[in-house]
């Protein structure tokens, strides 16, 4: 057994949230120079290194990428050999989240009833998400994750007959209706499999894989790169004005599901991509 | 590609009807923020004739909800946000005589309809450069409905803003016509 002190969590979750807002992850970054080599449209060329100038940019002023600094999504993957100092887990990330948003100027983007609206003012609650695992560490996966691409995702459950066409061919109509509104290039996680809440969540998590790094089984490795390049013949380009580099990455996780469904679920990223990770 | 067309409110049929998809343009001088809760409020107004808090006729709309100023600044991050939030009252918008709105995405056949009715267009900014266009902004205030947060009417002064013009006022769609063409072209590659 393991104490972990609720306080880290809090502080993680703080510092986390302030570094993910306004320092690009390494890796995305190179996604984009990449890109901005291979795109064929000129224009396109041009906005993936504006996309480059930008986070140089709001790293050296201390400034957000973009101005949708987004709902908290936390992942907490608990190790069951851990146990906190005092109650208050879900406050303690709470809190991180609210001292962030504050001292890193970023956006309150949340109201307190999707019905009757009205600011939180702090950004919280976030979005809460915990996996029991093996072992005596807490791991903290935070995304920052703005709403015009999370609006363009879809879940739907299908009949096991559309099989793995079927599949391929929701992915593109998603990312075809998404067009220029989820701010291109994007990165895709998908999920397949589990049922109507487990999918939805499956994509979520596929997202926050390192960038490009494949699916551990080969199989869906495979058509992660098949179904990446079909995504990337469908024209939309570097913010829907047309040109081949539609997304930067396809990541699918898979899993169980009953032998009458086939769900699915895409969940698009827009290109600010925003997540950091510990343990603690 | 054509020149860089300067775009300094308040603006005239004239300024915007010569504009074409895929233009150039920056804005000069005010532009007025304003996104989903601010623009609900303004239409109850213009449906109850009522004065707007402010003049908007000739004027250009940016959707946009900033990240709070740090100390020393104008305006935080400012990038666009997704127009089609606002493709409900756009029309109406248009009608009452705004000359020009600026987001990010596609709109609706009734916005790109309203557009030639009314003699007016639709830009777009880089989504997700909040960092960058920041720095076209030299000053920014609230002008009405503080409640909302970064929701309010916001009012901006800018300088060399840079935006692309999207739908025209001859009905052109410049993400439809380049996603087809590089549909195309990806396909025979």
């Amino acid at each position: 057994m393991r104490i972990v002190s609720t306080d880290r969590v809090r502080q993680t979750v703080r510092d986390l949230y302030k570094q993910a807002c306004v320092v690009i992850n390494p890796e995305l970054k190179a996604a984009f120079a990449k890109a901005a080599k291979e795109e064929p449209s000129p224009q396109g060329r041009e906005i993936l290194t504006m996309l480059v100038g930008n986070s140089e940019l709001a790293q050296r002023e201390n400034l957000p990428m973009c101005q949708d600094t987004g709902i908290a999504v936390v992942f907490l993957e608990l190790g069951e050999d851990v146990r906190f100092d005092k109650p208050g887990l879900l406050e303690a990330v709470n809190q991180g989240v609210r001292e962030a948003w504050k001292e890193q100027y970023l956006r309150a983007s949340l109201v307190k009833d999707p019905l009757r609206r009205g600011n939180t003012g702090d950004n919280t609650p976030a979005m809460v998400h915990l996996d029991l695992v093996p072992g005596d560490k807490l791991k903290i996966v935070v995304g920052a994750k703005g709403t015009g691409a999370e609006n363009m995702s879809k879940t739907k459950i299908m009949s096991p007959s559309a099989g793995v066409e079927g599949a391929k061919q929701f992915l593109l109509e998603t990312v075809k209706a998404a067009g220029p509104n989820a701010c291109p290039p994007l990165v895709l996680g998908m999920g397949i499999g589990g049922n109507f809440e487990e999918v939805t969540l499956l994509a979520k998590k596929a997202l926050y894989r390192p960038l490009g790094s494949p699916n551990k089984d080969p199989y869906y490795a495979d058509l992660e790169k098949d179904w990446l390049a079909a995504v990337n013949r469908l024209g939309v380009g570097p913010q829907g004005l047309g040109g081949g580099t539609t997304a930067l990455a396809l990541h699918i996780e898979a899993k169980p599901c009953h032998i009458g469904a086939l769900p699915v679920a895409v969940n698009i990223d827009c290109h600010a991509h925003r997540h950091k990770e510990a343990v603690l | 590609m054509s020149d860089v067309v300067e775009l300094r409110p308040p603006l005239k049929d004239a300024d915007v009807v010569g504009l074409t998809i895929g233009d150039r343009v920056v804005l000069q001088g005010p532009l007025y923020g304003a996104r989903d809760a601010a623009h609900k409020k303004m239409v109850d107004l213009l449906d109850q004739g009522k004065p707007l808090p402010v003049e908007l006729r000739g004027q250009i709309l940016y959707y946009v909800g900033p990240t709070p100023a740090p100390p020393g600044r104008p305006i935080g991050a400012a990038g666009p946000t997704t127009s089609l939030r606002m493709d409900a009252y756009a029309p109406r918008m248009y009608e009452y005589g705004v000359k020009a709105t600026v987001g990010k995405g596609n709109r609706n056949q009734a916005v790109i309809d309203s557009l030639v009715k009314n003699k007016a267009v639709y830009l777009v900014a880089v989504g997700g450069l909040g960092a960058t266009l920041a720095q076209c902004i030299k000053s920014a205030k609230v002008i009405a409905y503080p409640e909302l947060g970064t929701e309010a009417l916001w009012e901006f002064k800018v300088e060399n803003f840079p935006a692309i013009v999207a739908n025209d006022s001859r009905g052109r769609d410049v993400f439809k016509e380049g996603q087809e063409a590089w549909a195309k072209k990806l396909a025979v590659a």
